[in-house]
């Protein structure tokens, strides 16, 4: 029935394509979640009235972060193609978009790890210091577990909106769903093809919501 | 154990500099609780984080426990700061910690091991009456809960000074008092010297052995509560006694007085300490011949001796009012005519 319903679709290559944009998906997520939370806390800590005040080391990675965010992801990729050649080796294959991929979205979520932060009562700051915390110890037992929940719900929205990149990613030979729905689907007039992939990426991001809300709701104690 | 001399405090503003403490002395005993009183704005608030070290004086010195709160920095500040606790108006709880893990909180930066970390948090919850809710979270608990969860952490270490920024400020006044209790407690069991900011007269006067009078960045006034509530000198310790003494629309009801009795004279008697347990009207209905009517009054508890107002209408002869008058100035009461109306 689904040969008949698909006539076009090979489904080890649907298979293999789904682990590819998985792959790029997770491998990106995990490092802008590291990268974005080592930014956004700089960004923080760094600004007026905290505890690393300094307008300069501010001002340069607050340009940084607002650089990267504001170019369009499919012109990234092509700036970053001589980047991506020294690190990677190569421009092609899904490990080749990952520099692309981190860099376009770590900025995005350092933003909202920052706002995660400035959310928090300067009050339980201020409690911490007088009893004689350390900054090392107010970052790892006040920040973090104090903004966890927005730190989770922002990389929900950035892995879904990672979830889209990887699919541009593809059409300039990254490989995975994207790559698939563009080459096997659109250009050879396969639409059975562009669905099944495209139905895919709905349920990768469906999956991934509700992950993101299911964690959040259970570490939610306010 | 706390000494302040000529401390100021200057903060850089756009609009000019703001002094917030202005040339502030002061000594504070080691196990007394002491009070600071101030509109807000009058520099309460940065001169109660200058005792920690969260503020630096722009000029003076803080000694606090033997060490210069101004001077000293990194590690050596850290320590001084165990030894000093710290409540808050709003809590300031983490709310991803439960009761426990909150009071465990401070206990883990002065790298107490966890079963001894475990034992003193479980004797904090006893001290402040916080058994059976241990494992809630802050946004399960009321007002006066979280205070206690505030004032359990903020003795974790076992500080010598405990620092109270608006402690009772957000609560209801059932729950004020009895946070006031427990401090009044925690000062006599373990001899803490107990230091407070509020702009509520009533605070001072429940649980309060000195206080200071802030306006300006200034003190203005300081001394044993009892004797600023007998002799309040400024306008401004005026009011705040006031606040305690007088319900607010005793002024409309004296003028309202006034004229319900044309006759005899409408005298507010003042009794602070002992005096104010004497049977005082009693004394003068048998020794003069006087008609006695009792108009309003109020008697207030503090920390050391009540402390009483009443106005009270005298009606007889006038010859007799003056003896009684004179009587009454002889038993340490104060007096004030407030009218004279034949």
């Amino acid at each position: 029935m689904w040969n008949e319903l698909f006539p076009n679709v090979v489904w080890d290559k649907i298979w293999a394509a789904t682990t590819e944009t998985l792959y790029m998906t997770a491998i990106s997520v995990a490092a802008t979640f590291v990268l974005g939370i080592l930014l956004g806390l700089l960004l923080f800590l760094t600004s007026k009235g905290n505890i690393w005040e300094n307008r300069v080391i501010n001002g340069v990675i607050a340009s940084f972060v607002n650089i990267f965010r504001s170019i369009p992801f499919i012109i990234l990729i092509i700036l970053l193609i001589p980047f991506t050649k020294f690190v990677v080796g190569t421009i092609l294959g899904a490990n080749a978009a990952l520099p692309a991929l981190i860099i376009g979205a770590a900025p995005f979520y350092a933003r909202m790890v920052e706002i995660a932060l400035r959310e928090i009562d300067k009050g339980v700051i201020e409690a911490a210091k007088a009893m004689g915390a350390t900054t090392t110890t107010i970052i790892w037992k006040v920040l973090l577990p104090e903004a966890l929940p927005a730190l989770v719900s922002g990389i929900t929205v950035t892995a879904i909106a990672l979830v889209g990149y990887t699919a541009m990613a593809g059409v300039v030979g990254a490989g995975g769903l994207g790559n698939l729905a563009y080459l096997e689907g659109f250009q050879r007039n396969n639409n059975d093809v562009t669905l099944v992939a495209t139905v895919l990426i709905l349920v990768i991001v469906f999956i991934i919501q509700f992950i993101g809300d299911f964690v959040t709701s259970k570490i939610d104690k306010r | 154990m706390i000494t302040l001399s000529n401390v100021t405090k200057v903060y850089k503003a756009a609009s000019g500099n703001v002094t917030a403490v202005d040339h502030v002395n002061l000594h504070i005993e080691q196990g007394e609780i002491f009070g600071i009183i101030g509109y807000s704005g009058a520099g309460k608030s940065s001169l109660i984080r200058l005792l920690n070290g969260l503020e630096k004086p722009t000029n003076g010195e803080v000694i606090v426990d033997g060490k210069d709160m101004g001077k000293i920095s990194g590690k050596q500040l850290r320590q001084a700061r165990q030894q000093i606790g710290m409540i808050f108006q709003h809590f300031n709880l983490l709310w991803s910690r439960t009761v426990r893990e909150n009071i465990a909180f401070p206990l883990e930066i002065a790298g107490v091991p966890k079963e001894e970390r475990m034992k003193r948090v479980d004797e904090l919850i006893q001290l402040v009456g916080l058994e059976g809710r241990e494992n809630a979270y802050p946004s399960q608990l009321s007002g006066g809960q979280k205070q206690r969860v505030g004032i359990a952490r903020a003795l974790a270490n076992n500080p010598k000074v405990l620092l109270c920024d608006e402690a009772t400020s957000a609560l209801d006044p059932q729950t004020t008092d009895s946070i006031l209790d427990l401090l009044v407690d925690i000062n006599k069991r373990l001899g803490l010297t107990i230091v407070l900011i509020t702009h509520e007269m009533h605070v001072i006067r429940k649980i309060c052995d000195r206080v200071a009078v802030m306006e300006n960045g200034k003190i203005v006034e300081m001394g044993e509560v009892l004797h600023v509530f007998r002799k309040p000198e400024q306008p401004i310790t005026k009011r705040f006694v006031q606040q305690v003494t007088e319900p607010e629309e005793t002024k409309e009801a004296m003028l309202h007085l006034l004229e319900r009795y044309p006759n005899g004279k409408v005298v507010q008697l003042t009794f602070v300490g002992e005096a104010a347990e004497q049977p005082l009207i009693t004394h003068i209905i048998r020794q003069f011949d006087l008609n006695v009517n009792i108009l309003q009054g109020k008697i207030s508890q503090t920390h050391h001796g009540s402390y009483g107002v009443l106005f009270v209408h005298l009606d007889g002869a006038n010859e007799e009012i003056e003896r009684a008058l004179a009587f009454i100035r002889q038993q340490e009461v104060g007096v004030e005519v407030l009218a004279n109306v034949e």
